[in-house]
């Protein structure tokens, strides 16, 4: 009986077992995560796509904060309804200096992947500070404390150091000059700033 | 497939995949073979006395489900993208099927949007399946700011009145979406002072009967002539190709408090609408205008 004793041996091998497991659970990784980082489209940068200046990084770490992600996806996907209503659906190439990821899977608000420029700052600002001043209908949470606090919290140039090892294409001077472009602004500024960014390097309409 | 940095890995997924199909099967055969089921055997750990393990090959449904997954696999993979070098005999990408559903929804409304385009917006506003289209339109792109019943807000325009910043004919509306607008108020806290901003803002007030402070309108008046005529005019009517504001219709773009009035003249405001042109389309723009301007145009 040759299948009894080859269960035997590897059942009493724990050695074979983890290698014989470990073979079979990798092969879905292996083929369907590794190649991914050598794929153009997504480590790639569309064209026209820069990483986040200071202000913008400072505002999508605010972002990150208060866990907009939580109501608020930043992915069209390649369906007629989402693209008659956002515009063009996300491609990879507009993520690679997303670290972590924004896409979410939950849309208790609209998608934010395309807000660039869709409102004026004015509008995010007042919006931010009560949703229902402009839209009675929402359900979203007011931010009041966004325009009270700095947008510097002195761990700008860190941050941006960190991503640099990471291979966002940050400059010395770019780095040098990340506090002064913080100075003033407040946590809205830099928010807005961040929004106003989102999903502008694709200007084509779908 | 350039769409790799290497010409390697498309080959890699390919093969890594199809020896795993190919050992999936292998297994398969290896332990469902031909073994009768009456004998049973026993390995030789028990526990408890009478609990034994018994080593019998899988159940027959059990390891054709297994073989069925694999027909499954192998259909798919010959079908569809799945192993890098090969890319499926249906020719199915995300793009495509992306392109041939809007494909069919252009088939589906073009002729509708051809039928409206050829409209004029004053014909357009009354058309019925247009207000109906119009209407959807409104509430996907525009309540945002304007509200879903298009009252506006403070600091955003009521479109459902005749009273028009930027102008209220068919063509005006349309470059208003097509391009948006930017208004701009200036601040005229340091040149008027706190008192100046008073009496400036009683003047505006007064032009609909609203001043509380009679004895400031005279020197308001006077700073008014100076300062504000530019835009607003002497008679308060404004500038619709500047999209000064009227101050004689009653009507607050950004609030009629006093208090409201005189911060919009001390720090100067700034309305913005976005331009939509772009985005939307022509066609979209047109029964959108003609949507806008026939709420204004409602008894």
């Amino acid at each position: 009986m040759a299948s009894g004793n080859s269960h035997e041996k590897v059942e009493k091998n724990v050695g074979l077992l983890a290698v014989l497991i470990l073979l079979a659970i990798s092969v879905g990784g292996l083929v369907q995560i590794v190649p991914l980082w050598y794929m153009r489209s997504l480590t790639e940068p569309v064209e026209g796509l820069k990483p986040y200046g200071a202000l913008e990084l400072a505002g999508r770490d605010i972002y990150l904060r208060e866990s907009c992600m939580a109501c608020h996806s930043q992915l069209v996907r390649p369906f007629r309804a989402e693209t008659e209503r956002y515009g063009h659906y996300s491609v990879a190439g507009e993520f690679v200096y997303d670290r972590p990821f924004q896409f979410g899977s939950r849309r208790t608000g609209p998608d934010l992947a395309r807000i660039g420029g869709r409102y004026s700052d004015e509008w995010h600002r007042e919006h931010l500070l009560n949703p229902r001043d402009l839209v009675p209908e929402s359900i979203m949470p007011a931010y009041p404390w966004l325009e009270r606090n700095a947008a510097d919290d002195g761990t700008i140039q860190q941050r941006l150091r960190a991503l640099r090892t990471l291979g966002h294409p940050y400059s010395d001077e770019e780095i040098a000059a990340a506090p002064a472009a913080l100075e003033g602004r407040t946590e809205m500024d830099a928010l807005i700033a961040y929004l106003q960014t989102l999903g502008t390097a694709i200007k084509a309409q779908r | 497939m350039t769409e790799f940095t290497s010409d390697f890995w498309p080959w890699f997924i390919g093969i890594v995949s199809i020896l795993s199909l190919a050992a999936c099967f292998l297994f398969l055969v290896w332990v469902g073979r031909g073994r009768p089921p009456q004998q049973v055997e026993t390995l030789d750990h028990g526990w408890d006395g009478d609990l034994r393990e018994l080593n019998n090959p899988l159940p027959g449904w059990w390891r054709w489900l297994f073989y069925g997954s694999l027909v499954f696999a192998v259909a798919y993979l010959v079908l569809y993208p799945g192993l890098g070098f090969f890319p499926g005999t249906r020719g199915w990408s995300q793009e495509e099927q992306y392109r041939a559903e809007v494909e069919q929804a252009e088939g589906r409304y073009g002729p509708l949007f051809e039928r409206f385009a050829a409209m004029d917006i004053p014909t357009l506003a009354r058309d019925a399946e247009a207000r109906k289209v119009g209407e959807r339109l409104f509430l996907t792109y525009c309540t945002a700011c304007h509200g879903s019943d298009a009252g506006g807000a403070i600091g955003y325009p009521n479109l459902r009145d005749e009273e028009w910043q930027w102008g209220g004919t068919p063509e005006a509306i349309v470059e208003s979406i097509t391009n948006g607008r930017v208004g701009v108020m200036a601040a005229w806290q340091e040149a008027l002072g706190d008192d100046g901003v008073r009496e400036v803002a009683q003047y505006v007030l007064s032009f609909s009967g609203r001043a509380t402070r009679e004895d400031l309108l005279a020197a308001g008046k006077e700073k008014y002539e100076m300062a504000c005529f530019t835009c607003h005019k002497n008679d308060g009517k404004g500038n619709q190709a500047l999209g000064s504001l009227n101050h004689t219709d009653d009507i607050w773009r950004w609030g009629g408090s006093e208090q409201a009035v005189e911060t919009s003249i001390a720090k100067g405001r700034r309305g913005v609408m976005p331009a939509h042109g772009q985005f939307l389309g022509s066609a979209k723009v047109h029964l959108l205008a003609a949507y806008v301007y026939g709420l204004s145009k409602q008894p």
